[in-house]
C-alpha cells in the first residue's frame, strides 16, 4: 500500500481556497485594478427615455470640460461588425446590436454617447453636460403591454402526448398562473473593462468575465481580426451570476475607442446602469395545468411561460426545462414564447430558466398535492420520474428519493400538522414548506495543460475562470490528485484566453469540464516525465516507464525514488509538460442533479414579519469535489433563493422604463439577519457515467425550488397562496387601504 | 470634475463664516449624504466646508437633566453613550436600527438631522421632483412607491418620506436644536425643525442660510419611564423603514400615566403624534386600548398606488412596541 492510500483523499476534502490570501491581501487585480501607463477613462451618456431616437446631441459645452479626450456617439465611432453571436462557434453576445450602430434607442440606460477624459472624474463630470434631444416614442413598459401590443414570439417547448384531452378527463385539476419579476445579478464587482492595442495591432482587454473565450472569439468577429491576436484577461471576477457570461455594449466599446485614441481605457459601468445594459433575469408568467387521477398519480402537465425579452434580441428563459423530466407524465406540453418589451436584453441568472421555472412547477406541485389530497412529499415520491421521459433516456444518476427522504427526516416533516395556520409558537405561526430542486448538467469540449517543472512545482492551466465559487482550488486539488504533489506546490492559472480553451464559467458546467481535462494534461505530463526518467540521462534508464510509479509528487522503481525535480534535473530538462483535449458529455443518458429544499417561515401576523427560520436541502450532484466549497455555494444559493423568494424584484417606472430601486440600498437582497440556519446534505454519490471524478457541478440547483419552498410553507402558516413574486409583507397584510385617486 | 471650493473650520463660527449665505453651499460632516449625492449629480455645490474639525463631538448632561449632543458625535457614539443607553433606550436602539455599522461610524448627529430623502426620483437626477427642481412635479406620487413613501403630511408636490430613525427618537423625546448662523446663535424646536411639503416641498427644514447645527439637547428623560423604537421592513437590517415607532410611557400599575409616540417610515417628517399619546393617556394598558388609539395616527392617511399597507402597518408598530414595552 503505497502513502498515498493511507492519507485522505484530495479529491472531497474540504481544503481552503487557495486564492483566498491574494483576496485578502489585495494582490488578486480584478479587471479596474489594471492601470496601464497613459490610460484615459470612459464614461457613458445613458438615454433617459425608453424608446426612440436620439435627434440631436450637444456636446460642445461637455468637449471643453477639463481633461476631456473625445465624445464618441453614433456617427462618430468606428465601423464595427456584428458577431454571429452562435452559442455553437462559441461567439456569443446577449445584445447582438453594436454600441452606437444607429440613432435608435430601444431601453431606458442604453449607451447614447460616451465621453473619454483623463480622468474617472472628469469623464463622468463631462458625461453630464452632454445633452440629448430625443424623439420618444410609446415605449412598451412591462409583460402585460407586450402581449397587447405585441403578442408572442414562440420559444421552443416539449410534448409528448395528449395534455389537453388527458386534462380535461382528469379527476382532479388546477389552472393556476404564476408571476416572476425582472431580478437584477447584482454582483459586487462592477461591469469593468481595461483596454489597450499594442504597436501591432494586437488586442488586450481586461475584463469582468465569465467567459474569456468566448469574449475573445466574440471580439474577433466585432473588430474582425484573428482570435490569436486577442487576449482577454479575468484572472479574478468579483462574482456575475450570469450577468458577465457574455460580453456586453460596454466592453466593445472599450475596445473600439482604444483603438481610435490609440491608448488604453478604462471604462467601468456605474451601478444604475448595471440594472440596464449588462442583463437581467427577464419577468415571467406562468400558467400550470395539472391533472391527477384518482390515486395522485399526475395524468397531465401543462407548463407554459412567456417571458419579456427586448427589440433587439430574442432571449427565452426556459422556465419549463425541468418541467418536461422532472415528474412522470405520459400527457405534457411545456411551452416557451417571448413577448418585446423596452428594457434591455435579459440574460442567464443563476439557474436560468428553472430558477422561475421551479417556482411555478414546485408550488403548482404543492397546489396539486393539496387538491388531491395528498401530503406534499408523498406526492412528490408517488410522481417523481425515473427516467427521463422527454428524452426517453435513463438518468446516469438520480437520487432524488433519497434527498427527498433524508432531507425531510433531518428536518422533521413528520412533525407538521398540515391545517393551514395550525402551528404556532408564541405570536408567530409557523410554516413548513418544502419543493424539489434539479438542474441539468452539461460537459463541453476543455482543453487544458498541465507542467511539471523543475523547480519541483506543477503549473495547470486552462482559459476557464474562478468566479469566486473555488475553480482554482479544484483544479489544483486534481493536479494533486493525479501527480500527489501539495497544494503549495501547485500553481493554477485561469481567466486568460491565451491558456488552453476552456469552458464558461456558466451553467454549473465548470467542474465537470474542466476537471477531466486538467487530470488528462497531469496524466500525460507524467507521462512525458516517465519517458524522460527512463531515457539515456534518465535517473531510472534500466526501467521502462510502464514500470514506475507515481506518489507524493515523485516516481518510484525498484524501492528507489526520485522527486520530479530530480528526474528532470537528470534529464537536464526545464520541464515535462502534458496538454489534454477532453469532449462534451455523451448522449447516452439523461445527466441532472437533483435535490429536494425544506424550509421553514414563521409569520408574525400583528407585525406583518415573515421570516424564513430553517431551511434543509440535501443535494445530489454527484461527487463533491470540495466540500467546503461545494457547501458554501448551496448555503449562497439557498440565501439567493431567499432573495427570490422574499425580496428580490427590479421595479421600473412604467412612465419612464427607468428600473427605480436601481442600487443597493433599495435593491433588496438578504444580509446576514435575514438568513437562517441552513443545513446542506450533500449525497455525494459518483456519476461515473459523466466523467471520470463523477461530478456535476452545483452552482446552480441550490437557488432551484427554493421560493417555491418559500411560498408552500408561507401558505401552510397564512392559508394564502402567492402567485407573484416576491412574498413580501404587504401581500400578506389583509385589508390593505387602496390608493383613492388613480 | 464638478470643481468646488473647499474649506477647513475648526470652530462654528469659522464654518459660518466660510459657508456665507450661499444656498450652493454645503457643510460637510460625515459626508454619507452629501457625498453620496454629490456623486450622483443630485446636489452640486459650489463650496464645501468641512466641519470635521469643529470641536462638537462631546455629549454632556446640562444642570437642568437634559442632555446636549455636539452635532459632530458619531451616531455610534450616541447610540453606545451610557446616558443613553439608560435615560433613552429609544435613542440608542433607533440609531443602531439605521443604516450599518460603517455608515454610523461615519454619521454624525447634525448631519443625521440633515439626512436627505431616499425617494428614487429624487435621487435620478432626472425625474420631475419638486425638491430638486420646484415646480417640475412630483415622479412617485404616480410611480413606485412602495418603501420610501409617506401617507402622512404628504401633499400633491411631494410624498416623500424623512428618512431618519433617530429623528423619529428625538421627537419623542422633544428636543431644542441649536444653530449657529452669520448672525448668531438660536434655538429651534425639534418638533418644528423639519417642515411637510406642502407646496415647497423644496424647503425641508427651518434653518436659514449659512446657520449650522451645533447641538440638539434632548429633553430631560421622563421620569419613571421606559422607552423603546421598534422598526418594521422587508430584511432584518440595512433597509428604512417601511413604517417604525418610538414610544415612551409613564406607567402607575398598569394605567399608563403619560405617553409619548412617534412614527417613521409614514410621515414626510418625524411624525410625533400627539393625537394617539391623548388616546393612550389615563387608559388602562391592554392591546385594544393600543389599537384604538394606533388608528387616531391615521384618520388622515392618504394611501399611494403602492404604499396603503403602511397605514395598518404603521398601527402595528405602534401597538406591539407599546405592547412588549409595557409587558417589559
Amino acid at each position: 500500500m503505497s502513502d498515498k492510500d493511507t492519507k485522505e483523499p484530495i479529491i472531497g476534502a474540504g481544503v481552503l481556497r487557495i486564492d483566498g490570501p491574494d483576496k485578502l491581501a489585495g494582490r488578486a487585480n480584478y479587471a479596474a485594478d489594471n492601470l496601464p501607463a497613459n490610460m484615459a477613462y470612459g464614461y457613458g451618456v445613458f438615454s433617459t427615455i425608453a424608446k426612440g431616437k436620439v435627434t440631436r446631441l450637444n456636446i460642445d459645452e461637455a468637449k471643453r470640460m477639463p481633461g476631456v479626450i473625445d465624445i464618441f456617439h453614433h456617427g462618430h465611432f468606428p465601423s464595427l461588425y456584428r458577431t454571429p453571436s452562435s452559442f455553437v462557434q462559441g461567439n456569443k453576445v446577449e445584445e447582438t446590436r453594436l454600441p452606437f450602430e444607429d440613432e435608435r434607442v430601444y431601453y431606458e440606460g442604453q449607451f447614447v454617447a460616451l465621453v473619454v477624459a483623463d480622468s474617472f472624474e472628469n469623464a463622468r463630470a463631462a458625461a453630464r453636460h452632454v445633452k440629448v434631444e430625443y424623439a420618444a416614442e410609446a415605449a412598451v413598459a412591462n409583460l402585460a403591454q407586450g402581449l397587447d401590443d405585441n403578442g408572442t414570439q414562440a420559444g421552443g417547448g416539449h410534448s409528448r402526448g395528449d395534455a389537453a384531452s388527458a386534462f380535461d378527463s382528469a379527476d382532479t385539476t388546477i389552472d393556476v398562473t404564476y408571476h416572476t419579476p425582472v431580478e437584477t445579478h447584482n454582483p459586487m464587482e462592477m461591469h469593468a473593462s481595461v483596454a489597450y492595442w499594442d504597436a501591432q495591432g494586437d488586442l488586450t482587454i481586461y475584463d469582468a468575465s465569465q467567459g474569456v473565450v468566448v469574449e475573445r472569439n466574440a471580439l474577433s468577429k466585432i473588430f474582425a481580426i484573428a482570435p490569436e491576436r486577442i487576449t482577454v484577461h479575468a484572472p479574478y471576477i468579483g462574482s456575475g451570476f450570469g450577468s458577465k457570461l457574455w460580453t456586453w455594449p460596454h466592453a466593445i466599446a472599450t475596445a473600439a475607442v482604444s483603438r481610435e485614441l490609440g491608448r488604453p481605457v478604462q471604462l467601468v459601468v456605474p451601478r444604475q446602469q448595471m440594472f440596464t445594459t449588462t442583463g437581467h433575469r427577464p419577468e415571467t408568467r406562468q400558467r400550470m395545468r395539472l391533472a391527477t387521477d384518482g390515486n395522485g398519480k399526475l395524468v397531465s402537465l401543462r407548463h407554459e411561460a412567456i417571458n419579456t425579452t427586448s427589440f433587439t434580441d430574442q432571449y427565452v428563459e426556459t422556465c419549463g426545462s425541468v418541467t418536461k423530466s422532472l415528474y412522470s407524465c405520459p400527457d405534457l406540453t411545456v411551452g416557451h414564447e417571448t413577448t418585446q418589451v423596452n428594457r434591455g436584453t435579459p440574460t442567464s441568472m443563476r439557474a436560468p430558466g428553472a430558477a422561475p421555472g421551479l417556482f411555478a412547477l414546485e408550488s403548482a406541485i404543492d397546489e396539486m398535492a393539496e387538491a388531491a389530497g395528498v401530503d406534499p412529499v408523498q406526492f412528490r415520491l408517488d410522481n417523481y420520474a425515473e427516467r427521463d421521459e422527454s428524452q426517453d433516456l435513463d438518468f446516469s444518476s438520480n437520487h432524488i428519493v433519497e434527498a427527498t427522504k433524508q432531507a425531510a427526516e433531518r428536518f422533521g416533516w413528520h412533525d407538521r400538522n398540515p391545517e393551514v395556520g395550525s402551528m404556532r409558537e408564541g405570536r408567530e405561526i409557523v410554516g413548513y414548506g418544502m419543493a424539489a430542486c434539479n438542474w441539468e448538467a452539461l460537459k463541453r469540449p476543455c482543453d487544458a495543460r498541465v507542467s511539471l517543472r523543475a523547480d519541483g512545482t506543477v503549473f495547470a492551466s486552462c482559459a476557464t475562470q474562478d468566479i469566486g465559487t473555488g475553480t482554482y482550488t479544484i483544479v489544483a486539488q486534481a493536479v494533486s490528485d493525479v501527480t500527489g504533489v501539495p497544494l503549495d506546490r501547485i500553481n493554477v492559472k485561469l481567466g486568460d484566453s491565451s491558456y488552453p480553451d476552456g469552458p464558461i464559467s456558466g451553467g454549473s458546467w465548470a467542474t465537470a469540464t474542466t476537471l477531466p481535462a486538467i487530470a488528462g494534461a497531469a496524466r500525460n505530463a507524467l507521462d512525458e516525465l516517465k519517458r524522460y526518467a527512463t531515457g539515456g540521462n534518465g535517473i531510472f534508464a534500466e526501467a521502462s516507464a510502464d514500470d514506475l510509479s507515481v506518489a507524493d509528487g515523485a516516481l518510484r522503481y525498484d524501492g528507489k525514488q526520485a522527486s520530479f525535480a530530480e528526474v528532470l534535473d537528470a534529464a537536464r530538462y526545464g520541464s515535462a509538460d502534458g496538454e489534454a483535449h477532453t469532449e462534451a458529455a455523451d448522449s447516452k443518458y439523461s445527466y441532472r442533479s437533483f435535490g429536494a429544499h425544506f424550509v421553514e417561515v414563521r409569520w408574525d401576523p400583528g407585525i406583518s414579519h415573515l421570516r424564513v427560520a430553517r431551511v434543509v436541502s440535501a443535494i445530489d450532484v454527484g461527487k463533491v469535489i470540495n466540500a467546503t466549497t461545494a457547501r458554501n455555494q448551496v448555503e449562497g444559493a439557498v440565501v439567493m433563493g431567499i432573495g427570490m423568494g422574499l425580496f428580490e424584484a427590479t421595479e421600473y417606472d412604467e412612465r419612464s422604463g427607468r428600473p427605480v430601486n436601481n442600487d443597493y440600498a433599495e435593491y433588496v437582497v438578504p444580509v446576514h439577519a435575514d438568513q437562517p440556519e441552513i443545513d446542506v446534505i450533500l449525497l455525494d454519490y459518483p456519476d461515473l457515467a459523466f466523467n471520470e471524478y463523477g461530478a456535476r457541478g452545483i452552482g446552480e440547483i441550490g437557488i432551484t425550488g427554493l421560493a417555491a419552498a418559500i411560498g408552500n410553507a408561507v401558505h401552510h402558516a397564512t392559508g394564502k397562496r402567492i402567485r407573484e413574486l416576491p412574498i413580501t409583507l404587504d401581500k400578506l397584510m389583509d385589508d390593505v387601504p387602496q390608493a383613492q385617486s388613480a | 470634475m464638478r470643481h468646488f471650493d473647499y474649506a477647513r473650520a475648526e470652530s462654528p463660527q469659522q464654518a459660518v463664516a466660510a459657508h456665507g449665505s450661499e444656498r450652493d453651499a454645503a457643510f460637510l460632516a460625515g459626508g454619507t449624504t452629501l457625498l453620496d449625492l454629490v456623486k450622483l449629480d443630485v446636489m452640486q455645490p459650489q463650496k464645501v466646508v468641512d466641519i470635521n474639525g469643529v470641536d462638537l463631538d462631546t455629549i454632556e448632561r446640562l444642570d437642568d437633566g437634559r442632555l446636549r449632543i455636539g452635532a459632530m458625535v458619531t451616531n455610534t457614539a450616541l447610540a453606545r453613550d451610557e446616558r443613553v443607553v439608560n435615560d433613552y433606550a429609544v435613542l440608542s436602539q433607533a440609531l443602531l436600527a439605521g443604516a450599518s455599522t460603517q455608515l454610523r461610524n461615519k454619521a454624525t448627529t447634525g448631519g443625521n438631522v440633515m439626512q436627505r430623502v431616499r425617494c428614487p426620483y429624487f435621487r435620478d437626477g432626472v425625474s420631475a421632483c419638486n425638491k430638486r427642481e420646484p415646480g417640475s412635479g412630483c415622479a412617485a406620487i404616480d410611480g413606485v412607491n412602495r418603501t420610501v413613501h409617506a401617507v402622512l403630511g404628504t401633499s400633491d408636490n411631494c410624498i416623500a418620506t424623512h428618512p431618519s430613525d433617530m429623528c423619529v427618537a428625538m421627537a419623542a423625546i422633544g428636543a431644542t436644536v441649536e444653530v449657529q448662523g452669520p448672525e448668531g446663535r438660536r434655538e429651534i424646536d425639534f418638533a418644528d425643525f423639519h417642515l411637510l411639503p406642502g407646496d415647497t416641498p423644496a424647503r425641508e427644514h427651518a434653518l436659514e442660510p449659512g446657520e449650522l447645527i451645533t447641538h440638539v439637547t434632548l429633553d430631560a428623560p421622563l421620569e419613571g419611564s421606559r422607552s423603546a423604537y421598534l422598526k418594521l421592513r422587508d430584511r432584518q437590517s440595512y433597509q428604512f423603514a417601511l413604517a417604525s415607532s418610538a414610544v415612551i410611557v409613564r406607567m402607575d400599575g398598569n394605567t399608563i400615566r403619560e405617553a409619548r409616540v412617534a412614527m417613521g417610515g409614514v410621515g414626510t417628517k418625524p411624525w410625533r403624534a400627539p393625537e394617539v399619546e391623548a388616546a393612550l393617556k389615563g387608559k388602562v394598558a391592554s392591546e385594544a386600548v393600543f389599537a384604538e388609539a394606533a388608528k387616531r395616527a391615521f384618520e388622515n392617511a392618504v394611501a399611494y398606488s403602492q404604499n396603503g399597507y403602511k397605514i395598518p402597518l404603521g398601527q402595528q408598530a405602534i401597538v406591539r412596541n407599546l405592547t412588549d414595552l409595557i409587558a417589559a
